[in-house]
């Protein structure tokens, strides 16, 4: 154990001084428990995170998280992206320039490949059911699979509002 | 079947390991979550531009899903039964069957379907693990890893989410454990998972895979254009930090759920250089959720005047530190 130790000492040694001397910033900032993010992120609804941090004496222990203020950011940031593109969708579908087949597939946070995949198709085949000349001619079973996939009724997919 | 503990609720920083930590706990073999998660070599860094997902490359601070389980076979002499289905039908009913007679199963799921999940985490993700122990009239009762409590879930939902399409499609995929050796040997199980960690941090063949996988993410990073497409570059370092901090990692990238294993492995073979890499392994957490911070602080600007240049840095002093870490893992005699 004692050689062990020894040996340990002398390859800290070695990398430290050759390879990154700079490497401890003289940041104390472990993961403590004590030290958790606790944000209270508005993406998690209240709901707390399992993860492990460091305790005072050391060890690692089982803790929770509502939360760190950065993940809400990224999050946010994705959702906020196809939000954009589902609004700028909608406007399409209202002057028949897309069909509601766009609209709804990023408002489920998805895009032409994902949306192939999930249903079964090709990208290509998608993207062609956003025209709305296709679209008007979907059969009622590819028709009720986006539904079913979008989580709305059929008839919702076809009578796409006027107004939001 | 040999009797069953009666499965007592838990949660866990990530879904695979703690499904396993539980299936193994209900069957005698007591281990933490960390210890699973070590044990089958659940770590890994991997950056590889040209698998992409929702239109962005593959990220994953973690083995591919599957491997945890496949890891428990090898490193722990678990046997499992596992199956998928063509026939969503006959995947209800053997489900059915095995949890009224009283089995505990994992099974694979997509999160899209998973009412239960709040809505903005329901992104089309189809490799998220969770337990089914029992069956009320047509809801199957859910204990879900990364959740506080236990939760309900209507045969029809619990369908749609087990027979999702795409990308890791989970066809019905169902997983038990047969036998579990509850005196398996932990010595030998740690000495080659961390064996087999090392060696692939350090001489993975391919530049996307380990500590080399880290600097080439950072020479990318280094070479992004916010002036000229800002708002691409902002998608990309939040998808980074997406798939290092978000739900089911323990945060920073698995690597606190790491040097949580390598400390408590420390402890059982008393081996001091073992929580010496721990605490070196806390570090680099530390580091990764420095260069996340970075990168939100990024996401958020509203100019395009942050420096990338900067937060190339600070990866790769994560890349520096997890090869201290590695190195000193490889000296050590376990």
């Amino acid at each position: 154990m004692n050689n062990d130790t020894f040996m340990l000492k002398i390859h800290r040694f070695c990398l430290l001084s050759e390879m990154c001397p700079r490497v401890n910033d003289n940041e104390e900032t472990t993961m403590k428990t004590s030290e958790v993010p606790q944000d209270d992120i508005r993406t998690l609804q209240g709901a707390k995170k399992a993860l492990y941090a460091v305790d005072d004496q050391g060890n690692y222990t089982r803790s929770t998280t509502s939360g760190w203020d950065v993940e809400e950011v990224v999050l946010t940031q994705v959702i906020d992206d196809f939000e954009e593109k589902a609004g700028a969708a909608a406007l399409r579908v209202r002057k028949n320039e897309t069909s509601p087949i766009e609209y709804f597939m990023y408002k489920k946070w998805m895009d032409p490949l994902t949306l192939a995949q999930v249903m079964g198709l090709y990208r290509w085949q998608v993207k062609r059911h956003f025209k709305p000349r296709v679209f008007k001619r979907l059969d009622d079973r590819t028709l009720g699979e986006y539904a079913r996939i979008f989580g709305v009724s059929i008839g919702a997919l076809k009578n796409f509002p006027e107004e939001d | 079947m040999a009797r069953l503990r009666p499965l007592e609720h838990r949660q866990y920083a990530h879904c695979e390991s703690g499904v396993v930590t539980a299936l193994l706990r209900s069957h005698g073999l007591d281990l933490s979550e960390p210890m699973v998660f070590g044990i089958t070599g659940g770590l890994t860094f991997a950056y590889i531009p040209f698998i992409r997902i929702t239109n962005m490359p593959l990220i994953g601070y973690r083995m591919f899903p599957g491997s945890i389980i496949k890891g428990a076979v090898k490193n722990l002499a678990v046997e499992f039964r596992t199956r998928r289905y063509r026939d969503a039908r006959e995947a209800l009913d053997e489900l059915t069957q095995l949890v009224d007679g009283g089995e505990v199963v994992g099974l694979q799921t997509s999160v899209y379907w998973l009412p239960y999940f709040p809505p903005e985490m329901r992104f089309q993700f189809n490799a998220h693990n969770l337990i089914v122990y029992g069956r009320e009239g047509d809801e199957f009762l859910v204990s879900d890893p990364v959740f506080e409590h236990v939760v309900r879930i209507k045969a029809e939902d619990l369908q749609n989410a087990r027979f999702a399409k795409g990308t890791l499609a989970p066809k019905g995929f169902i997983y038990y454990p047969v036998r579990v050796n509850a005196s398996v040997d932990l010595r030998e199980a740690i000495r080659k998972s961390i064996r087999r960690t090392v060696h692939m941090m350090l001489y993975a063949p391919i530049p996307f895979i380990g500590v080399k996988g880290i600097h080439y993410l950072a020479k990318k990073i280094e070479r992004l254009n916010p002036r000229k497409d800002l708002k691409m570059v902002r998608l990309f370092l939040g998808h980074i930090v997406r798939m290092q901090e978000e739900i089911g990692t323990g945060g920073g990238g698995f690597r606190f759920m790491y040097a949580a294993f390598l400390q408590e492995a420390g402890k059982l073979l008393g081996s001091p250089p073992l929580d010496e890499a721990s605490r070196m392994m806390t570090e680099a957490g530390d580091m990764w959720r420095r260069f996340a911070l970075a990168c939100a602080r990024a996401c958020k600007s509203k100019t395009a005047d942050f420096d990338v240049g900067e937060i190339a840095q600070l990866l790769r002093k994560c890349a520096t530190q997890e090869k201290l870490v590695y190195s000193l893992l490889k000296t050590v005699k376990l």
